[in-house]
């Protein structure tokens, strides 16, 4: 059966990679992500993993490798972090738009200028209009789960997607983390199958120029335009919806263990007030939630586990009836607000909940959050709308003078 | 020379119909290096003429596979095919990544710099028009000085052309070599020999460019030839450190016979406002290149 | 806008002759060939083809006597000035004709 072992977020990543046989692995070293790849290449250079270890020169030709590798049918693997995800953001397009299965996980860290190591969601949610399925881990036990099902998901529906969690605080801390059996994992993951042909035996051209307009081929078949093309990738995205759902459904009846689907709610049935976040933010906002139901407020909270595609129609059922919302994210959409506040007031547009959405920005470039800290936030907030604040933007404990 | 033309494989890669300007160098010597290639090869090009070349969706004009990658990344898409047509145990295919100056001397660079010194099994070939062609000729690091392009337009190109055989060098990869659309047998040979050695090669092809170098499309072999005839284009191939002269540039450097350079520079509208001192310069660093590879050859 | 279905999940080509249309549209000048100094027809038998070599598109057929597509032939004129006989003249057009 499966094997607990006590192992760091980076490890648990690396162990999903090898379970799922990946075939290709492109890799550049950057903090707090580093030791995932490394603990790759120990298996490699062991001969307990058989793949193509491939140590690029940049970012850039990380995710490039992993392009052209998914398109001769490679099933291909990286990891990165902040400013590494930023030098592959024109690939992260490119990969999205090709249409290709491939899997990054993400360490989530925050961005220059000035220079920060520590974690925060500002590089994975800056690249949310590229056309990768996001999904945000609350442990490490997620991380592994969550790798093997995004395999599942992209192979499905021909989507790369991205994995993320956060630096440090799951990167590097160590959790018990139950491995599953090797061969069940293969029958939870069947073979790659690519949609591209790069092969001398029908040889085409992938991805050259196209016009805006439709054209036919040489043997009369009208083919799309660009934005035909591009409308097939929305048109996937909001379908892989379903599958992720599914696929989350089987992998809890196969190993026995959830993630929530697209979200996950914690003591929501008769709240008063909604907090809402992502990531182990999420997970400290449980604590959260109970401290303040100890306190007498009916606190609930609803954990977004996929952020692309945004998960609308849960969010509006779970948020259907709420009088309060509270935003934590450790994210900025600079010159407007925090993304998820912004995703979520955007999901209850025409709904007719009229509730106040707070957003407080949290924790960014590593600043320590505390379930504490959160709670208090809350009764601010709770103040601030009795006194008719229907909308608020709070950098909690920061220096706004 | 008709026997060695007829043994050349016959058939053409390049369907005819394509969008490269009329009399392009890149298409000739793709022509050749496609045939001495063959079937048996996947190919991978970034953003450049040669992405013009291929086509427009839903058809192409090459009937080879090709997989078109972002312009900084060519070198990086080879490796990312070898690394999955290993792990697909389709090894034999042979990849080829195929990119313009720009694509290789300047935004290129990086990565074709890590796929030479990981040691990547495939080939690197730059067609070398000297500028950015595709976007109108800007000037790149392979425009020689005193040309004039869009970016220097009324100065001319103040820096020499960068020595990016030399840079490859650097990088003690098994096989280089230069050749020139205008000796498309050149072409051939190289590409054959190159198909059948493991490891990174790296080719560079000479090829005119009849709107960016501002010459007659009738003149692009004669150009190219020129090219050769002056010494400033030299046909040569390195094997595992080992210079060598080949076709006209070997009989050039046993006979002494080198053409000056302005035979080359004055037939092109490009070199209009070239000093006499770039010129002189120009003069001068041919005539060191030849010195440096006349006493290699001999070695 | 046509709704037929296109099966291509991401941009896939397949090779075909005429991308950029019949380029022979292109030329303004067309190469005629004089076969009493083409060395191939002279010698009658395969012989020199340097058009066949220098064409950039492949275009001329290295039989006896020599064929240009002129469907194709975007006119550029290599053929004619690497013709170490000359036989093969680029006829500029009529002002306003094809």
């Amino acid at each position: 059966m499966s094997d607990v072992q006590i192992l760091t977020g980076n490890q648990a990543a690396a162990y999903a990679v090898k379970l799922c046989k990946v075939q290709v692995i492109s890799a550049y070293p950057i903090t707090p992500s580093t030791p995932v790849t490394e603990t790759i290449s120990q298996w490699v250079e062991r001969g307990e993993l058989k793949a193509e270890y491939i140590r690029v020169e940049s970012e850039h030709s990380v995710m490039t490798v992993c392009i052209s590798a998914s398109t001769v049918g490679a099933r291909t693997f990286t990891s990165t972090s902040s400013h590494g995800l930023l030098y592959m953001h024109e690939q992260l397009h490119w990969a999205a738009g090709s249409r290709l299965p491939i899997v990054l996980a993400c360490v989530n860290r925050g961005v220059g200028a000035p220079w920060s190591i520590f974690n925060d969601q500002q590089d994975s949610i800056a690249q949310r209009d590229t056309g990768w399925i996001q999904i945000y881990c609350r442990d490490n036990q997620e991380i592994l789960d969550s790798l093997i099902q995004a395999y599942r998901i992209a192979e499905q529906v021909y989507c790369p997607v991205m994995v993320c969690y956060d630096g440090f605080i799951l990167s590097h801390t160590m959790m018990p983390v139950a491995i599953p059996d090797a061969d069940k994992v293969c029958r939870f993951l069947p073979p790659y199958k690519p949609h591209t042909i790069l092969a001398p035996e029908d040889p085409r051209n992938i991805n050259p120029v196209i016009f805006p307009w439709q054209r036919r081929d040489a043997e009369g078949v009208l083919r799309g335009g660009y934005m035909d093309l591009r409308w097939k990738l929305q048109h996937a995205l909001e379908g892989a919806r379903d599958v992720i759902v599914e696929t989350n459904r089987d992998y809890a009846e196969l190993f026995g263990r959830d993630c929530g689907g697209m979200l996950w709610t914690y003591r929501t049935a008769d709240a008063e007030v909604l907090l809402t976040s992502m990531g182990s933010l999420a997970t400290e906002a449980t604590v959260a939630v109970d401290l303040l139901r100890e306190q007498g407020i009916r606190a609930g909270l609803v954990g977004i586990r996929v952020y692309r595609p945004f998960p609308r129609a849960e969010v509006r059922e779970a948020f259907a009836k709420v009088p309060a919302i509270v935003v934590f994210e450790k994210d900025i959409s600079y010159g407007y607000e925090g993304a998820l506040c912004s995703d979520i007031k955007a999901s209850l547009y025409g709904t007719g909940n009229q509730a106040p959405i707070h957003n407080f920005i949290v924790g960014l470039g590593g600043r320590d959050v505390k379930a504490g800290e959160l709670t208090e936030a809350v009764r601010s907030s709770l103040a601030a709308i009795a006194s008719g604040e229907k909308e608020k933007q709070t950098w909690l404990n920061c220096m706004t003078e | 020379m008709p026997e060695k033309l007829f043994k050349v494989h016959k058939e053409e890669h390049i369907l005819p119909g394509n969008r490269a300007c009329s009399g392009c160098g890149l298409t000739l010597a793709y022509r050749f290096l496609l045939k001495a290639l063959g079937e048996n090869t996947i190919l991978t090009l970034p953003a450049s003429c040669l992405t013009v070349l291929h086509g427009l969706y839903p058809t192409t004009s090459v009937s080879i596979p090709a997989l078109n990658c972002t312009f900084a990344s060519t070198a990086a898409s080879a490796s990312g095919l070898v690394a999955g047509l290993a792990a697909m145990n389709r090894s034999d295919i042979t990849v080829v990544a195929i990119a313009g100056d720009g694509g290789t001397f300047d935004i290129g660079i990086q990565a074709l710099s890590g796929a030479a010194e990981r040691g990547t099994d495939f080939i690197f070939v730059c067609y070398d028009n000297e500028g950015y062609m595709n976007t109108g000729t800007q000037r790149s690091s392979a425009t020689p000085a005193g040309a004039l392009t869009t970016t220097t337009p009324v100065l001319t190109k103040q820096q020499g052309k960068k020595d990016m055989m030399k840079i490859m060098e650097g990088h003690d990869i098994p096989y280089l070599a230069s050749t020139s659309a205008s000796f498309p047998l050149d072409i051939y040979e190289k590409f054959v020999k190159a198909k059948r050695i493991k490891g990174t090669r790296y080719i560079q092809i000479a090829t005119p460019c009849p709107p960016g170098w501002a010459f007659s499309p009738r003149d692009t072999v004669k150009i190219g030839r020129l090219a050769v005839e002056t010494g400033i284009v030299v046909l040569y191939e390195i094997e595992d450190g080992k210079f060598r002269f080949t076709g006209r540039s070997k009989t050039l450097a046993e006979k002494g016979t080198r053409a000056p350079v302005i035979n080359f520079v004055e037939r092109q509208g490009r070199f209009r406002k070239m000093s006499m001192e770039q010129l002189g310069r120009l003069q001068r660093s041919v005539n060191n290149k030849w010195s440096e590879y006349l006493r290699r050859a001999a070695e | 806008m046509e709704q037929e279905k296109d099966d291509n999940l991401s941009a896939m080509c397949k090779p075909a002759a005429g991308e950029a249309g019949n380029t022979g549209d292109w030329r303004d000048a067309t190469p005629v060939i004089d076969l009493t100094k083409c060395i191939a027809s002279v010698k009658n038998r395969p012989a020199c083809y340097l058009c066949w070599l220098y064409c950039p598109e492949g275009i001329v057929t290295a039989g006896v006597p020599i064929e240009i597509d002129l469907a194709y032939c975007k006119g550029c004129g290599i053929c004619a000035e690497e013709c170490p006989a000359r036989a093969i003249t680029m006829v500029m057009h009529e002002e306003g004709k094809p």
